[in-house]
């Protein structure tokens, strides 16, 4: 490693020209290569968001239930009963291109991390996926690799894996998005920060050894993948979920006590990004002797183990005279317990390595001259609206055609890979409710949990799919009957320098922001991933979007499962929204127009009648309408539950294919068993809605007449994973 | 009764056990680390799911090699009843206590579903609260749950009526369907010699509280729990 340090290598690091003039200010001298590797990686996109910043300070993040908004590993929520819920989403979208179990894998180790260093039990883990045409051999193998990842690490860790989104299309062809979601539950007073302080206070390192896998992974996260992206699988870290559980209880354990200061997991450029927040916002300085961190490998250089992104380590700041007990502890767990430094008042990061200081640098200018870009937008022209458009397929086949395609067939191939029922709290398991409901032990209170965006939107409308995205998430916790109290985000874009992507970026935060003042939903955490192209071809711009919400009884949520002898009820407005619909790209073959609007009023007010309904006891089981519109929505709500349905034709004035198809936002269906009360009450709220027909022990009749058996509906529904996946022969 | 849960490091399923024994014993059941030696005074020795070490080597190996073993194997000599639950079950299969061994599912995946399981005798002490045939449903969660044993071996165990469970349909049929694991003869559980210790790969434990979606799993906790106070107040 005996590089010279010059300007050729620090673009080779990720350092623009300018950045790396900035470095040389601030060190005075040419930095050495373990000082270089430290500004490399912090000054990433992946740790400094320095693309990202300037627009993410404009989202909402406070609420009265607020407890933490982003700035802390994770998002901190009121939940009553003196519990606080702990929440982040993270990508770990280009290591799973490369590696897709072991991407995925640790993406899930990463997130776990950022929820328990707060304190938290992890009690739910989420996930949102997107893929590229299943018609290629590597989408097949990249699925089945980030589905066995998933599972293979929540698993084991013993942590419910509960919800989550997989799209297909073929802008992630050659960059899939792995965005992992982790919630957890601490006492709302027992929070635990990552600022450091106490000069002379032990600096521990726990957790698993390091080892040179990972190196310089926050930097490969900030770039665009080209052709020789395949030889970037050495920077690909393995997971040991083993070894996380072990790291969660005895961490759990240690925080029952009084023994720490301030905790920081080693995420993304490992050592060094903990050390450097940890005392950065302690405002103090820290000293690290490399000799002292247990290593996996020989001959491991500074450099080498302070970008190291080794998983499965946290580096606590303790108070000296509990420094024994807490090694007790994690020796009890068979872990690794080691003082590799200590806190000091110089404000600076001194690392030292067999009797060598290898770097040594002063904390405040590397955080507050970290570059900050305003980079230049163009935004995205508005789409000219569709027209009019014929049905040519009919309504029985186009639902036969719609629940049968990727991006609607049903997940339990996925599912039935994920333990979702560890805990024994979860309530509604995956596909049972519009938004998963995991229990908390010894109380009635629940959680429910989703994640949402629809990225074909968002190409079409970035501020419109921006909106679109949380007012999904929120609809989906209120379609369970829970008052939605936050969201976790995961911004996934593409190259940031390029104008439009930039513009649909700052646009997607427009669209975010106003759905969160509208639906007092603010942001609390989150992870912005830029760079998702490879060979200049960008991905849909996905803001994917983890929702919280909280129901005082567990008892009173409804699922989407429909039984016999109930009325059907629309609650919402259909014009018949066609534009960026999936019946226009699967029926029609046209990806276009603009997608449907979000009427942020209405959904608050639609949401919120919808919710009274249900903790009312007037609901017996309750589905918004998204992807597919009305028609796929009462399919599925027949496929979940045992009964068919009887349809009414809609209203006059809406074409059949354009209201039983169309996109309208803001809409949730109901089964009651009294539709003249349930429309009575909207009626008296001013909330539109309408009755749709009744559900019955045999088949889906629709209102032409069409007859479909719901078990045909269901082996449809279910074909397209299973065929893909278990049978021979395909692709 | 008196239980006792044993953690393994990587057991995970030890906080779903202790609630399913609490609720239907109404005694807290004591947690025992898998570094301790004594189980004095225990009545039900519970070794939970999860992955104990990882199931690193081979699933149960190391955890059948850990301290905790040598009195759990005191305890099945003394004819005390054991539950051995996925990992648990495995981990007795590993420790000589059970028969057979548990391979890769057939299909080479992570299996998370609910199955449908067989009542093949109610008069012992596990299933006295259920009917000779009844099917109850249970979730279900492992990779490895392929119940192998060489055909002596599941001759004796049929012939010895000592096959706990088996998967089966709603209807009670052992079909190939219903098999999802690829179990030899879709054996589920089994029992010991002197059918007090029960092995079995699916999690009933997750499902005896309506709002978790069922209570098919009670009779099970229900039925141990009532056979061993008799036997505490005789």
């Amino acid at each position: 490693m005996a590089k010279d340090v010059n300007q050729a290598l620090a673009r080779e690091f990720g350092l623009s020209a300018d950045e790396y003039a900035r470095v040389l200010d601030i060190m005075g001298r040419t930095p050495s290569l373990t000082e270089l590797g430290i500004f490399s990686v912090m000054w990433s996109e992946h740790c400094s968001y320095k693309s990202s910043r300037v627009w993410l300070k404009t989202l909402p993040t406070t609420a009265p239930w607020v407890i933490h908004g982003p700035g802390e590993n994770a998002g901190v929520v009121d939940i009553g009963e003196g519990l606080a819920a702990i929440f982040k989403m993270e990508s770990h979208n280009h290591p799973s291109f490369i590696e897709p179990y072991q991407g995925a894998a640790t993406g899930v180790g990463g997130i776990l991390r950022d929820v328990f260093t707060m304190g938290a039990r992890p009690i739910a883990n989420l996930n949102a996926l997107r893929f590229g045409d299943p018609k290629l051999p590597r989408t097949k193998r990249i699925v089945d690799g980030v589905v066995r990842g998933i599972g293979g690490y929540g698993n084991c860790v013993g942590v419910p894996t509960v919800g989550g989104e997989i799209n297909f299309h073929p802008a992630y062809n050659g960059n899939p998005l792995v965005n992992a979601m982790t919630v957890g539950i601490a006492a709302r007073d027992k929070i635990f920060l990552s600022a450091a302080a106490g000069i002379g206070n032990p600096v521990v390192y726990v957790g698993s050894k390091t080892g040179r896998d990972g190196i310089h992974g926050a930097t490969m996260a900030s770039a665009e993948f080209g052709k020789d992206s395949e030889e970037k699988r050495p920077t690909v870290q393995v997971g040991d979920p083993f070894t996380e559980k072990l790291l969660i209880e005895a961490c759990l354990e240690l925080m029952a006590t009084d023994a720490i200061v301030a905790i920081q997991d080693m995420g993304a450029a490992g050592l060094t990004s903990s050390s450097v927040e940890m005392a950065g916002k302690g405002g103090v300085g820290i000293e690290l002797d490399l000799d002292a961190v247990p290593q996996r490998e020989t001959h491991m250089t500074a450099y080498e183990m302070m970008l190291s992104e080794s998983q499965e380590r946290m580096l606590i700041v303790v108070k000296p005279e509990r420094r024994e007990m807490a090694q007790a502890i994690f020796e009890k767990w068979d872990l690794d317990f080691a003082v590799i430094g200590h806190l000091t008042d110089t404000g600076r990061i001194v690392v030292k390595h067999n009797g060598t200081v290898e770097a040594d640098i002063p904390l405040d200018p590397l955080a507050e001259q970290a570059p900050l870009y305003h980079r230049p937008i163009a935004e995205t022209p508005k789409r000219p609206s569709l027209g009019p458009v014929v049905d040519t397929a009919g309504l029985g086949a186009a639902l036969e055609t719609l629940i049968a395609c990727p991006d609607l067939a049903s997940r339990s191939w996925v599912w039935d890979q994920y333990d979702s029922t560890v805990g024994g709290q979860t309530v509604k398991r995956p596909g049972a409710s519009d938004a998963a409901i995991v229990k908390l032990e010894g109380r009635a209170r629940a959680l429910a949990l989703t994640t949402d965006c629809t990225p074909r939107y968002v190409l079409a409308d970035p501020e419109a799919g921006g909106a679109q995205a949380v007012a999904e998430a929120w609809r989906n916790i209120t379609a369970t009957g829970a008052r939605p109290l936050a969201i976790t985000d995961n911004m996934n874009f593409a190259n940031p320098e390029k104008p439009e992507i930039m513009g649909q970026f700052a646009a997607a935060i427009r669209g975010m922001a106003a759905a969160c003042v509208a639906l007092d939903f603010p942001v609390v955490s989150g992870n912005v991933s830029l760079y998702n192209e490879t060979e200049g071809r960008p991905i849909l711009p996905t803001p994917a979007i983890g929702g919280l919400g909280v129901l005082e009884d567990a008892a009173q949520a409804v699922g989407v499962a429909l039984t016999p002898g109930l009325d059907l009820v629309l609650v919402g407005s259909t014009a018949g929204w066609l534009g960026q619909s999936l019946w226009l790209r699967e029926i029609a073959g046209r990806e276009d127009g603009p997608p449907p609007p979000v009427d942020l009023a209405a959904e608050r007010f639609n949401g919120d009648f919808v919710r009274g309904q249900i903790l009312q006891g007037h609901v017996r089981a309750c589905h918004d309408c998204s992807d597919g519109g009305l028609l796929v929505a009462i399919a599925e709500m027949t496929m979940a539950g045992t009964a068919g349905a009887r349809l009414l034709p809609g209203p006059a004035g809406v074409a059949p294919h354009a209201f039983w198809f169309g996109e309208d936002q803001g809409r949730y269906i109901l089964a009651v068993p009294d539709a003249a009360a349930v429309l009575q009450a909207a009626a008296f709220a001013g909330v539109p809605a309408i009755r749709l027909g009744e559900s019955n022990a045999g088949d889906l009749t629709l209102p032409d007449g069409t007859t479909m058996s719901v078990a045909a509906l269901r082996s449809a529904n279910e074909r397209f994973f299973r065929a893909w996946m278990d049978e021979p022969g395909q692709a | 009764m008196k239980a006792a849960i044993v953690v393994f490091p990587g057991i995970n399923r030890d906080r779903d056990m202790a609630i399913a024994l609490e609720k239907c014993s109404g005694r807290t059941p004591r947690m025992v680390w898998h570094k301790e030696t004594d189980l004095e005074g225990v009545d039900l020795v519970v070794i939970p799911g999860g992955f104990s070490y990882g199931d690193y080597l081979r699933c149960g190996a190391m955890a059948a090699q850990s301290p905790v073993m040598g009195a759990i194997r005191a305890h099945a000599a003394r004819g005390g009843h054991i539950l051995g639950v996925c990992n648990g079950f495995q981990i007795l299969t590993e420790a000589g206590l059970l028969p057979g061994a548990l391979l890769r599912n057939a299909n080479l995946r992570f299996l998370s579903m609910d199955c449908h399981l067989r009542v093949e005798r109610a008069d012992t002490d596990f299933t006295s609260r259920y009917q000779t045939g009844a099917v109850f449903r249970s979730p279900m969660a492992h990779g490895d749950g392929n119940y192998f044993a060489d055909d002596a071996t599941l001759e004796r165990l049929e012939g010895e009526n000592h096959v706990a469970f088996r998967y089966v349909t709603l209807t009670g049929e052992p079909t190939a369907s219903a098999n999802r694991n690829g179990s030899a003869r879709n054996i589920a559980g089994i029992y010991s010699a002197n059918l007090r210790i029960l092995g079995l790969m699916p999690h009933p434990e997750d499902l005896v509280d309506p709002l978790m979606g069922g209570t098919d799993g009670k009779p099970l906790f229900d039925g141990i729990s009532a056979a061993l106070s008799d036997t505490l107040a005789a």
